[in-house]
């Protein structure tokens, strides 16, 4: 096995793990390729498993030979190892770090994590595109299931599948490629069952500084207007960095070109800029210093959440356009795989009912982020504590899932699916043994071979005793559309994510039992209500005397 | 009544203070109200809304100038209402205008809502009321007087000092001569007395005012004093003297001829500053936090940097800490601790009582919490009068220390929230009622004034009607086996802890507060299970009637720990009047209507922060919507509900939510 020359030391005794909140335990600590395992090998004691995809990075130091290594991690938690021997601790922290930082996806886990429960549903066939037109089938003819892309060559970030107008053909989609970033040709994102209206996304076109147009792309848009009515294109991009994309082959679209439609730019942060606001908030959330003075005024320079609430208020305002306006969007950014799939997808949970069950979520996942195209891999590679240079990482989809907490947190009864889940798919998205979250795009899954050689998250989130964890006790279905509030004084931070290992949970847990058990001994006393209600009913309609009390 | 010179003004819009949105009607102007009724103008189905505001809660009234759709005028409450109305004739808005200038500045208490509130009890149920609380018992529960401790009536006739209650607790070798000698030597004579006693370790928390030390002064019966307090717990050697004031201040006194203890002329104290700031400081810190957070389309990092210019949270953060170090002292360290400010009214009265609500789980149940506030604030003078402003008196003597003693306690139960009996609703009550002065317990700076009202016989207590509606106000996670394991709070005080009250500062800001209350929920689901329970008894017994054994009787479901069953047997939860929140506020405001109407509006930011954005939100899909509310209404289709309708409540509009 490759892993073998980059395991140093495999086993080192009598090593003490500090990790806040919880007991320090002394045991035996072996690496392997792909995990590092603390036991005490006594019973009953928890041990550590942790893989290093999930290691963002670590420090040592020595104090005489007693070497302490700090490992952070990428989903935010911090532990310590106290080992004695400066070689030993040398040698092991050199090995999590060759480990932690392997570059072969083939080399990741989930191509040797063989799972040890019976998978009841393949998750890799849970959500195909197929299945999903279906659906919308059912509701409107207006759309076609097109397979120009089905050796990627077309857009390489887009699923061999997608949803375009009925009257739009396949070589007038070829010709919009080539006038969209990426080739990332307008496509239906989102049908509102209400009014019929629809979200796309796309690429920004490619308008060079002389304003290029492409008839085919006004007509594939215009294609999906009714007649009379008028679209909203929303840019993420604040105007001035949409002016200045023109320069480097991008732009907007040129209201002369298109007549249609209002253009509404927003500034939705992206890339580095992101990536340094995690950095930041992560760096304030560890910041044990006491004063309030220093935690607020460093929470409001990451930004953090000023950058929830531009994506939320984005989010909504394409919601609106479409349900109060009845009107038909288009989204895109720059390349049109970062913040324009956090406004679909946010848009969609606010309007769609369906979204906000366990189910339908995966499914938004899944369309939204994975088969649209979403470079995972490059996005999470690393979190907060790298100390690399960032390259192509940013919390994209950390920060979509920050808002859906939020709203959640505004709805806490209509969602299906509790905090858990969000916090296990940020987990997940980071370092996994499965493989749904590897590769960047449709393209790279299929060449990686991932629904043979790894298994699904989904496989394993949809058995009743995972789901049990992850589902909200308190939702009821609800089938509106839920707009939340976005001023400061609503949004919050997600203490659930950033400070999870910086406080003890205990109290908020036993609460949240005692909100179960509620719930539960309610449920449990109206099913016995009710069938005692029918038996009497039924020894009434036997016996008509016994009405007479 | 002479002061009101146009009772009632038509055509007046009331306008939202984030949105663009507003409403048409009447307003009306009684002797104790403004009252503003939405028209019933398209929708003849649901009533109007109904605004209602006591006279005592309005802070300030601001005419602005004319503008093309008439008159503006802007009313601030205490109860952190803000209201906004348009009059189109000028000559009413000035009207409105100079007639609450005069009604919201009653210059004697006999003008005061509570002579003349009358809740339709008798004579007995007043009184009853007034019995509620009892300090003397409340100190007997505490096990004082014991062998160290003991009342002493030096104080009968408020002769020692007028601002403390008569009865007072003293170590039993404190002598009348020692406490006479001690209280001239303290502020305003407010000398050491017992106001926690820790029977667990026989720890006492005593308060007291500044000494007269000013550079060199002394005083043989205050060090004696002290020495009394000391001795009298046998389990430290030394007594710990908090001065909570930052150590600046108490410099500063010093040269007033007052200051501090000096730490060589008192023998065995550990002398520490707390560095609360004073009433100034606290009164334009949250005046600078109400102007960030009023600011329509707030940014998110305006937001943050107010937040932390206000100060407020590093106030807040400052009160925990001192209670926290005062239960540590006495509770880990078995120490006796004695607390002072400058008077021993404000900052004493924040550190002790939020220190007692640490130690002792008592105070965290509904009566304790009462008992609590009767004792600390009430009793030992906290002036109320004077900091709520209830009279038209010295703004520089207003001061939101209570309102800060309230938040401290909700930051404790969102980090506790098994630990308290009551929910945030209480706390919001009893906020509203300090100001509303619609029962007697908050008049005056103190009991000797109180009793110069004769508040018990002329006015009623607020004790008695927060009890009577004890059950809007349970917290239904409250568990008395988490207080039993955990006697003592231990929070963490990380500046990540303290949180922004929304509840509280945006109580009436509906766009802002979440769209599902989990504690509504969970208090309805509990009155639900309860009346489950009693219909599952009935039906049982029914069935045995008829000599059939009921199926499912073979395995009852276990009961959830819950306590006091008993009490809430009898009624349903009288629904809460107000709010999104459910919070009871007035009883008259009537907002369910419009709750139901408007629940789904979007925040006013994703609507209206641009221009863009605006022109986008011009139709409206309030036709549809309300339709699709018809049909969730009667979508609970549970029997038991079904049965009894009052159980489900709509407040929400959403209907589904709140069952």
């Amino acid at each position: 096995m490759e892993f073998a020359e980059l395991i140093k030391t495999p086993r080192v005794d009598g090593v003490v793990l500090h990790r806040p909140f919880m007991p320090t335990v002394e045991g035996t600590l072996c690496l392997t390729g792909h995990h590092l395992i603390l036991s005490s090998r006594q019973d009953n004691t928890e041990e550590l498993w942790l893989l290093h995809s999930n290691i963002d990075s670590i420090e040592k130091r020595f104090v005489g030979s007693l070497g302490h290594i700090t490992v952070k991690c990428k989903d935010l938690r911090m532990i310590q190892l106290e080992i004695t021997g400066m070689e030993e601790c040398l040698n092991i922290a050199s090995s999590i770090e060759a480990l932690s930082t392997l570059d072969s996806v083939s080399l990741m886990y989930p191509f040797f994590y063989r799972p040890m429960f019976e998978v009841i549903e393949d998750g890799w066939n849970s959500f195909l595109p197929q299945n999903a037109f279906k659906d919308l089938e059912s509701m409107t003819d207006e759309w076609r299931l097109s397979e120009v892309n089905k050796d990627f060559s077309l857009c390489p970030s887009y699923p061999p599948l997608v949803a375009v107008p009925k009257d739009v053909d396949d070589e007038t989609l070829k010709k919009v490629a080539t006038f969209r970033h990426g080739g990332r040709f307008p496509v239906l994102s989102y049908y509102h069952k209400k009014n019929g209206m629809v979200m796309m996304r796309a690429g920004q076109p490619l308008t060079g500084t002389n304003g290029r147009r492409c008839k085919e792309d006004e007509k594939l848009i215009n294609a999906t207007l009714r007649p009379g009515k008028r679209g909203y294109i929303i840019d993420t991009r604040a105007i001035n960095v949409a002016q200045q994309a023109k320069a480097r082959g991008g732009g907007f679209e040129l209201e002369a070109n298109y007549p249609q439609w209002r253009r509404i730019h927003k500034a939705i942060e992206r890339y580095n800029v992101l990536q340094e606001s995690l950095i930041k908030l992560v760096e304030a959330c560890n910041d044990q210093s006491h004063s309030m003075d220093r935690w607020l005024s460093k929470l409001e320079a990451s930004n953090w959440q000023t950058n929830v609430k531009e994506i939320l208020t984005t989010a909504c305002l394409a919601a609106q356009c479409i349900d109060r306006e009845g009107a038909s969007v288009l989204v895109h950014g720059t390349e049109g795989t970062d913040s324009t799939l956090q406004v679909t997808s946010l848009a969609q949970i606010i309007l769609d009912p369906g979204c906000r069950t366990i189910k339908g979520f995966q499914s938004l996942v899944e369309r939204e982020w994975l088969q649209a195209g979403h470079p995972f891999q490059q996005r999470c590679a690393q979190s907060a504590f790298s100390n690399s240079k960032p390259r192509y990482e940013a919390p994209v989809f950390l920060l979509f899932l920050d808002c859906v907490w939020q709203i959640l947190r505004q709805f806490p009864c209509s969602f299906e699916f509790n905090e858990s889940f969000l916090v296990l798919l940020f987990e997940h998205a980071y370092a996994s043994q499965f493989g749904t979250f590897l590769g960047n795009s449709a393209a790279e899954r299929a060449r990686l071979c991932l629904p043979e050689k790894t298994v699904s998250l989904w496989s394993w989130v949809n058995r009743p005793q995972e789901l049990e964890r992850l589902t909200n006790p308190l939702y009821e279905p609800n089938s509106l559309v839920i707009w939340p509030s976005v001023a400061p004084q609503s949004l919050l931070l997600w203490e659930g994510v950033f400070l999870r290992w910086n406080r003890s949970s205990k109290c908020l847990d036993e609460a949240y039992e005692e909100m179960v058990h509620i719930i539960e001994y309610n449920k449990e006393l109206q099913t016995k209500v009710n069938s005692l209600r029918r038996q009497l009913a039924q020894l009434e309609t036997e016996d008509p005397l016994l009405h007479t009390p | 009544m002479e002061h009101i010179r146009t009772p009632k003004v038509e055509q007046v819009r009331l306008l939202d203070r984030f949105s663009n949105k507003s409403i048409h009607g009447t307003l009306y102007l009684t002797a104790t109200h403004l009252i503003f009724v939405e028209s019933n103008s398209n929708n003849s189905a649901s009533a109007g809304q109904e605004v209602w505001i006591l006279h005592h809660h309005i802070a300030s009234v601001e005419k602005l100038s004319l503008t093309t759709s008439g008159c503006p005028l802007v009313i601030q409450c205490r109860n952190f209402r803000v209201v906004h109305f348009v009059i189109q004739r000028e000559r009413d808005c000035h009207d409105v205008y100079s007639s609450l200038l005069r009604l919201l500045r009653p210059v004697c208490y006999d003008e005061l809502y509570a002579f003349s509130y009358n809740p339709k009890q008798n004579d007995q149920q007043r009184e009853e009321g007034w019995q509620l609380i009892d300090l003397g018992a409340e100190f007997e529960r505490m096990g004082v007087p014991c062998d160290q401790w003991q009342l002493t009536d030096v104080n009968r006739d408020y002769k020692v000092c007028e601002t403390y209650p008569r009865d007072l607790y003293v170590p039993v070798t404190a002598s009348k001569p020692i406490i006479v000698g001690s209280s001239k030597f303290r502020s305003k004579g407010r000398f050491p007395v017992l106001t926690y006693f820790y029977q667990e370790k026989k720890a006492a928390v005593c308060r007291c005012s500044q000494p007269l030390s000013g550079f060199s002064a002394r005083c043989l019966e205050d060090e004696s004093m002290l020495q009394a307090i000391s001795k009298a717990n046998h389990n430290s050697r030394f007594l710990y003297v908090m001065d909570t004031r930052p150590k600046l201040n108490a410099l500063a006194n010093r040269a007033a001829g007052k200051g501090y203890e000096n730490e060589d002329n008192y023998s065995n104290i550990r002398f520490q500053f707390v560095g609360i700031e004073n009433i100034h400081v606290m009164r334009s810190s949250l005046q600078k936090l109400l102007e960030v957070t009023g600011t329509r389309s707030l940014s998110m990092s305006d937001y943050l940097v107010g937040l932390e210019s206000s100060g407020w949270l590093r106030h807040i953060k400052a009160v925990v800490d001192a209670a926290v170090f005062l239960t540590r002292a006495v509770t880990v360290e078995g120490a006796s601790v004695l607390v002072h400010c400058s008077d021993g009214w404000d900052r004493t009265a924040q550190v002790c009582a939020l220190g007692a609500l640490l130690m002792d789980p008592y105070y965290r149940t509904i009566k304790g919490f009462m008992v609590l506030i009767e004792k600390d604030w009430i009793s030992f003078g906290h002036k109320f009068a004077d900091r709520c402003d209830q009279l038209d008196g010295d703004p520089k003597e207003v001061s939101p220390i209570f309102t800060q003693f309230l938040e401290c306690v909700w930051q404790l139960t969102e980090q506790f929230p098994q630990a308290f009996e009551f929910s945030e609703w209480f706390l919001l009550q009893i906020h509203e009622h300090v100001h509303s002065c619609q029962y007697g317990n908050f008049l005056g700076n103190n009991q000797r004034q109180r009793e110069e009202l004769q508040l018990r016989e002329r006015t009623h207590s607020l004790w008695a009607f927060l009890m009577s509606e004890k059950q809007n106000h349970l917290n239904p996670f409250y568990s008395p086996a988490y207080s039993e394991a955990h006697p003592v709070l231990e929070p963490s005080t990380l500046p990540y802890h303290f949180k922004f009250w929304r509840s509280m500062y945006h109580q009436f800001d509906r766009s802002m507060h979440p769209r599902q209350s989990i504690l509504k929920t969970i208090l309805n689901l509990k009155e639900n299970s309860r009346k489950a329970e009693s219909t599952l008894q009935a039906l049982e017994s029914r069935l045995q009637q008829l000599g059939v054994v009921p199926v499912t009787t073979s395995d009852p479901p276990a009961p959830p720990p819950t306590r006091d069953q008993l009490s809430n047997s009898h009624s349903l939860p009288p629904r809460p009047d107000s709010l999104i929140l459910g919070a009871p506020i007035n009883h008259k405001e009537v907002q369910r209507h419009e709750e139901e109407n408007e629940q789904e509006e979007v925040g006013e930011e994703a609507t209206e922060s641009t221009d863009t954005e605006r022109t986008v939100e011009g139709s409206s899909g309030t036709e549809s919507r309300k339709q699709s509310y018809g049909e969730l209404e009667g979508t609970y289709n549970s029997d038991l509900v079904k049965e009894e309708p009052a159980v489900v409540s709509l407040e929400f509009g959403v209907a589904r939510m709140t069952c």
